[in-house]
Order: structure tokens, then sequence, then C-alpha cells
């Protein structure tokens, strides 16, 4: 689905990717693994088109992708994302952030939406209702009319993820869904990746920290280390992969 | 063209320029050190000039009646940091910006309702007469005034860049402005410093009320200084010291050359905005300004 | 108890997402209209009318666009005043210039007129961001006063300082008395609120209010970062640009910049503080506030200390404006809006405690 073929990514004299090469294979759960610092968000950032590569290309859907995509754009073409500090927009309820989701689904113009009549009405109508059915499917109901702000963090992740799969993408980008959740949470997240999978048929891509999580829903695990791929495989290949253990616990002397 | 017309008309723009660098200073002093852009700084100038000019009236003697509002604008800004900053401390810049902005209505109702409205003029003992020496070596009219403002202006820069780039309190104050968690995460006394600065920049908005003072007259249009320090900062740099300086000195000399040798094609009074104009080319090509440092958001 | 919900059922999303769900909503807006709409004009005075309750439409309706692009929208903008100035002159220029002009278009033209310049200086704002697109709008504030002070063009080539506005005549029927024009400012105020309200809530406004609160985020979504912040600056600059219109015909009959200057532009941004950013209501409330607040205080001080000399209550105003931004500002930053809506939660629950 998406190949990022060579991707260099420098900024300043800090080099954050070094010819990082990486295919997602589509309807795949791929994990991207690493140490703090490996530069996993910034290829996350590259493929989403929040930074721009030094070097290397991407390609989506078999087309190369242009140099310069803004990341709107790239959202446009199915990319849909979570953040690692979650960016939900505070000042709105759950339900206005999913409905910011819809956006790319908006075909009325600001005048009609003024007037709050004909196909205005009908599209906010029909968004709603595709809305409420993520919140059915992520259990969030009791929280709809809440300040996301005032949300537990767990919900707040929650509700990031209904925000990224209102956009309806082919991709999904998530940066460390799981970071800060308890057992039962987790086991929650990876029931609904493991479900958008299987019942949306949407590719995901998830950075995570939780080895158990890893080894238990994904596909295939890429492993950086230094801006630098280190491994790509089964999950069980590459635990057992004397680099990557090496990365993670250091060269036993 | 006449040429020592022109290098009369930049020079004395240019000296213009110093006078508005000495209250872009003040804003610079701020900014640095706690990121916020003090809006009240000319109300500041306005409030300390009244303040010393009405003392002089009184018959205070003048050293004394420096001494006094030297007393004056510090116990103000603390009193502005406490009372205004502190309870703010967490909220985003932009809400802090507009406390300023309240905080410059403030002090002007203040200052004005203590002392009055008058004009008052201010005699600092320097005048406002061509420098002698230049006038006869070159034949360009320089004021002497304007020169020792130069002089006092830079000697204001000369002595806050050592402060800032060469002393502990100086560091400090620098790794404040970064980041008020992190600095006082590894023991910065936040609000010392920030009543520090605040005390810091009520002087040279002091120095400057004397100085605008004297050319304007002590009046309401003091405070509307801040207007033209914007374009200085943006220029300049928000947080560079140097950066007040040129900005400063580009905008006084643009203002007055454009003023003289364009208002003929669009009418007079385009030195009221054109500082303005010059500000927006450079908001959009290099917002920071010629030497302030670039902000770089991390999602 | 007074403002239970219980009872009130929604059935379809439709009826959950209607502008006032909440039935007490509902009677109290209703309220308000008919108050606005019929008692009014029976029991208020001519003063009450001229001198308060129109500038207070025209300054709410100002405020409201100012709320559109600050509030929702996140964009600082000091040069608010500009606009309405852009405004007052466009519907002075449209009306005298071109023969038999109807004046309502005269006063939709301004708004579109002031539209256009209001997308010119909003330019910038993809590139800049915070203060730095403040300055901006000061700079535009600037350069629009300097432009109707300096060029003739616009005050129409006459030589004398002030421009008195046409009459005003609709469909033939004339507006003169301070309750037509009242009537002529209600029902405009009203209809650009009602629009306002709808955006507010559709996904412009969400899109808007995506941009205020991470824009970084909202681009990943798909909205897309200039195009909406420029929709801001032009739905805003419309309203600004219809109110400084009604400011000079209803209210000044004349067109003059001095009314438009950077005094205004911090007033109107005290408004939408005060108010509350991003509220509609807040808007109204704000303006209602800082009309009245000379008012409340030359009435005060006549009332505790007799006469006070002009200069002295001119310059307590500027304390308690600056004083009430501060307070504002540390205490409720959401404005009166939010403590009205606090108000009507503890109203939930009272006289129980929780």
């Amino acid at each position: 689905m998406l190949q990022a073929q060579h991707i260099d990514l420098a900024f300043g004299a800090v080099q954050a990717l070094s010819d990082v090469s990486v295919d997602i294979a589509p309807g795949e759960i791929l994990a991207i693994i690493g140490p703090n610092g490996a530069g996993k968000t910034s290829l996350l950032n590259v493929i989403n088109g929040m930074y721009y590569p030094q070097g290397g290309r991407i390609v989506f859907q078999g087309v190369e992708r242009g140099k310069r995509l803004r990341p709107y754009q790239v959202a446009r073409q199915g990319i849909a994302r979570t953040f690692q500090n979650v960016a939900l927009f505070k000042g709105m309820s759950t339900l206005d952030n999913l409905m910011v989701g819809r956006t790319l689904h908006v075909r009325s113009s600001f005048l009609s939406q003024a007037l709050y009549w004909g196909r205005a009405l009908k599209e906010e109508q029909a968004h709603r209702t595709y809305v409420e059915q993520i919140i059915d499917f992520l259990g969030i109901q009791a929280i709809r009319k809440t300040p996301v702000g005032k949300l537990p963090y767990g919900m707040q992740k929650r509700v990031e993820l209904g925000r990224a799969l209102a956009a309806e993408p082919t991709l999904l980008l998530l940066d460390e869904p799981m970071a800060g959740m308890s057992v039962e949470e987790k086991e929650d997240m990876s029931r609904f990746i493991l479900d958008i999978r299987e019942e949306l048929g949407i590719t995901c891509v998830l950075i995570e920290h939780d080895m158990s999580v890893v080894m238990d829903i994904s596909d295939r695990v890429v492993v950086l280390d230094y801006g630098v791929k280190i491994a790509d495989g089964t999950p069980d290949a590459v635990r057992t992969d004397p680099r990557v253990i090496e990365a993670y616990l250091g060269v036993s002397s | 063209m006449n040429v020592s017309f022109f290098f009369e008309v930049l020079i004395g723009g240019m000296l213009s320029g110093v006078m508005y660098a000495l209250v872009a200073l003040g804003f610079v002093l701020i900014f640095k050190s706690s990121g916020v852009f003090n809006f009240a700084q000319g109300a500041m100038v306005l409030f300390s000039a009244l303040t010393f000019v009405r003392l002089l009236e009184m018959q205070v003697l003048f050293w004394l009646a420096l001494g006094i509002t030297l007393v004056v604008m510090i116990l103000l800004a603390i009193t502005i940091e406490r009372i205004v900053l502190r309870p703010l401390i967490n909220q985003p810049l932009i809400i802090l910006f507009m406390a300023t902005i309240g905080l410059n209505f403030f002090l002007e109702g203040l200052a004005q309702g203590v002392w009055d409205n008058q004009v008052h003029g201010l005699d600092l003992g320097i005048n406002d007469v061509p420098f002698e020496g230049l006038q006869q070596a070159t034949g360009i009219l320089v004021s002497t005034f304007d020169l020792i403002a130069a002089l006092i202006a830079g000697a204001l820069v000369l002595g806050l860049s050592l402060f800032f780039y060469k002393t502990r309190i100086g560091r400090a104050l620098r790794a404040v402005s970064d980041d008020h968690q992190a600095a006082l995460s590894v023991g910065i006394p936040l609000h010392h410093i920030w009543g520090i600065t605040w005390a810091a920049a009520g002087v040279v908005a002091f120095v400057a009320g004397m100085l605008w003072g004297t050319r304007l007259g002590v009046q309401f249009s003091l405070s509307l200084i801040t207007l033209k320090a914007l374009p200085v900062l943006i220029l300049g740099g928000f947080n560079s010291i140097p950066g007040a300086i040129v900005g400063a000195l580009i905008i006084g000399a643009s203002e007055k050359l454009a003023e003289v040798y364009l208002s003929r094609f669009l009418g007079s009074g385009i030195e009221h905005f054109f500082a303005y104009l010059l500000a927006m080319v450079f908001l959009i090509f290099r917002p920071y300004g010629l030497f302030g440092d670039e902000i770089i958001e991390r999602v | 108890m007074v403002y239970r919900e219980s009872g009130q059922f929604k059935t379809t999303y439709a009826d959950d997402m209607a502008m006032f769900p909440i039935a007490q909503d509902r009677w109290g807006v209703m309220v308000t209209i008919t108050m606005a709409v019929v008692v009014v004009p029976l029991v208020a005075s001519n003063y009450w009318i001229s001198s308060l309750l129109i500038p207070f439409l025209i300054f709410a309706l100002a405020a409201l666009g100012l709320n559109l692009l600050t509030g929702y929208a996140g964009q600082l903008s000091l040069g608010h005043a500009g606009f309405m100035g852009v405004g007052a002159y466009a519907a002075y220029n449209l009306a005298t210039r071109i023969p038999d002009m109807p004046l309502l278009l005269s006063f939709f033209g301004a708004g579109l007129i002031t539209t256009g310049v209001g997308i010119l200086f909003g330019l910038p704002s993809l590139r800049i961001k915070g203060f730095y697109l403040a300055v901006a709008t000061l700079a535009a504030q600037f350069i629009i006063e300097w432009a109707f002070s300096s060029i003739g063009w616009f005050s129409g080539g006459s030589a004398t300082m002030t421009l008195d506005t046409p009459p005003m005549v609709i469909f033939g029927y004339r507006i003169q008395t301070p309750r037509q024009r009242y009537y002529l400012t209600l029902g405009i105020v009203m209809l650009l609120t009602l629009l306002a309200k709808n955006m507010v809530r559709s996904q412009v406004g969400r899109a808007w209010m995506a941009i205020r609160d991470m824009d970084v985020a909202a681009a990943a979504m798909g909205i897309r970062p200039l195009t909406t912040k420029l929709l801001a600056f032009a739905m805003s600059s419309f309203y600004a640009g219809v109110a400084g219109a009604l400011y000079a015909f209803v209210f000044l009959t004349s067109v003059d910049i001095t009314a438009f200057e950077l005094d205004r532009s911090f007033r109107l941004l005290f408004m939408v503080i005060i108010g509350g950013l991003g509220s509609i209501l807040g808007s109204f409330l704000g303006a209602a506030f800082i009309v009245l607040l000379p008012v409340l205080i030359n009435n005060a001080a006549t009332l505790f200390v007799g006469t006070v000399p002009t200069d002295l209550i001119a310059n307590v105003e500027l304390m308690i404006f600056g004083g009430l931004i501060i307070v504002f500002l540390i205490v409720e930053p959401y404005g009166l809006a939010r403590l009205w809506h606090t108000t009507k939660e503890k109203l939930r629950l009272w006289p129980f405690p929780h």
C-alpha cells in the first residue's frame, strides 16, 4: 500500500533517519519499535507530510507522491493519524472532535452552512449518524458532550482514535496509542485495532513500546535505532534478532 | 538632489530611531525573560515621565526626584509581577499579552488620574541645537540632543548586553525566557527574576521617558510610542538587544526618508504608518526579524 | 431545579442538533426576542434607544465579527475598527455615487468590500501566528486610518471634513425616528447573528476552532489552514463592514474616520474578552458591558461625589477597563458567557448543593 524508500531526514546536524525503507502491505498491522529517539515519530511525520525528507521518496497506492505535499493533501489521499501527545481540540466536545474528523467528506459551502438548510443540513445529519457509529464502536457514548480537556488520558486517546477513524482512511498511523494506559485499557485498545483491521479493512501502522502488545497484535515489526532500520520481519523473528536485543539491552560483554 | 540634505535626513532619522530603540529595549528585556510582550511599556514610559516631571514642578531637587521616580518604578514593577503575572503563569502567551493591554489602559488612567492630563515641559539641560563641531566640519545639521540621546542609548545597550551574556543572572534570564517550567525545575527563582526584569524595564522606560519627554513634552502621546516600537521589534527580532538598535535605526531612518521623499506622491503623514508597512513586509518574508530566534513547534 | 433537562428526550439526531435543544433555553430566547422587538420600543425612552440600545446592537455586531476571528478561529486582530471604517466609507460611497442605490444594498456592498480588504490583510496569517499576526492587523489599522484621512477620493472629493450620510429610505419608507432606526438595526443584527450561530455549529465553526486549538493536527485531518483562516477574516470583516456602515448611517449620521481609530479596536477586543471568547452570547454581553459602563461610572460618581470633572471620569474609566480586563483574564478567561453557563449549571441543581 505504501512504500517509503530510502528516506533521509535531518534537522540541522542531527540525522533523524538514514536510508530507511519500509513497505506497508494492505490490510496488515505493522508495528514500529525502537528505543527512544530512534526516529519512529519522525518516520510517521514523513509519511504524514509534516516533515519533508532530504532524500528518498514515498509511493502510495502505486503512485509516487509529490515531494512537498502538504499534510492536508496527504490526509485527502486517505492517511489519518493520531499523535504521541494527544492532539485533540481541547476547546471542543468529543462529538465535535469526531465531527471535525469528517472534514474531508463535507461538501457543502459555508453559505449553505450559514443558512443551515438544504445540503448543509442533510450533510450535518448524515455525518452525525456516521460519527455515532464510531461512538458505538469505541463505546464512548457517555462522554459525547464532555469537553475533551476534562477527560482522563485513556479516554482522550480513544477519542483521538475515533477522530482518525471518522475520516474513513485507508491507512491509519497510530503514534503510541497505548502510552500511559492500564492493562485493561490496553486490552480494549488492542481489540479496537484488531477490529479496525477486520471490520473496516484499514491498514494500521503503530508505534508502540509495550512488547507484549506488539507481539500480540502485529503482523510485522520494523525496528529502528538511531535513525537506522535494524530489523524487519515477523514478531518472532524480530524478537530473537541479536541486533534488536543489543539495541534494547546493550551488548553483554 | 542635495546630498548633504539627504545625509541630514538620514542621520536625523537614525537618531530619532535611537529614541525608539530606548523604548524597544524595555520590550526586549521583558520578552527575553518571560516571553511576554509587554504592551504596557508605553504606559510605563508615560507614568515614569509624569511622576518625574510633577515632582520637579513641586520643587523637588533634581536628583531626589530622580531617585524617587526610580523607586516608584521598581515598586510598580514588583507589584505588576505579583498581581498580574503570577496568576497568569500557565496561561497561553496570548492571554498574557491581552493582560498587558489591559495593564496599559490601567496605567494610563492611573498616571493621568493621579497627576493630570496636561502637557508638561521637561528640561534636562541639554539643548536641541545643532552640534557645532559637525556643522562646521561638514555642514550637516545634527542636534546635540539627539547625539547625547544616542550615547545614552548606546551605553544602555552595552550595559544590558553585558548583563545578559556575561552574568549569572543574565544566563538565568535567558533560561527563563526559553522555558518557564524547565527553569523552575532547575531551581531558578522565577518570581525574583521577573521582578528584576520588570524593574529593569521600568528603569529603561524612565530613561526613555525623560528623553522623549524633553523632546515632545510629557503628555499622553508618550504612551503611543509603544506602537512605534512594535515595527522596530519585528525588524530586529523580539528577543535581541542588538536587534532593537539595528531595527530602530532602520525604522527611524526609513520613516523620515519616506516622509521627505515620498510624500509628494502619496500625500503627507506617511511616516505614521511607513514603519508598519516595513514591518508587514518583514512579517511575510522574515517574521523573526534580522536577529531574532526562530520558534520551532514540535508535534 | 429550574434548569432541569429531565423529561426532555430527543429521539432523533436532528433534535439533538437543534440550535437550542433545551426547552428552557428556547423559552429564554423567545422571551428575549419578544422583549427586543415588542416591549423595548414601547417602553424605552428615546435617549435609551438612541444613545444606548442602538450603539449596543451595532457594537455587538462588530464584536460578533471579531469573536468569529479571534474567539473561534484564534487569530488575534487589533485592527477591527479599521474594518468598520472601511464599511462606513464604502457604504457612503456606494450610496452617494450610485444613483438610486437601495440602502440595504449599500450595506451589503459595504460588507463585501470590507470582506475583500479583510482577506487582503489576512493573507499573512498563513505564515505568522499569535501576536506577530496581531502586529500585522495593527498595520492594517494604521494604513486604513491614514488612507481615509489622506486620500480625498474616499470622502467624495468634498472639501468639508464632515460627511453627512444621505437620508435612509427603504422601499420608499423613510427611516428617521429613533424607533425606526432601532428596528432597522435590530433586524440586520438579528439576521446576521442567526447566520453566525449557524456557521459556528457547522463544519465551518468546527474547522475554525480546530485551527485555534491545534492547527497542526487540524491540517493532518484535511483542514486547509489558509482557506479556513481567510474565511474567518472574510466573515469577520463582513460583519465589521456592515456594523461600520450601520454606525455611520444610523448612529452618527456622518462618516468620520476618527470614530474608527485604534482606541475603538481595543474597545472591541475588550468586549470580546470580557464577554467571552468563542461565544455568540458573549459578544452581546461584552458589548452591553462596555456601552453601559461609562454611563454607570458617571451616574455612580455623581451619586456619591457630586459633580466630577470629565477628565477624571475618563481616567477612572480607563483604569476600570484595564483593571477589569486583567481581572477577567485571571479569574475567568472565558468571560461573562462562561459565568452565565456556570450559573445555568448551578441552576440545574439548585436548591441542592450537588
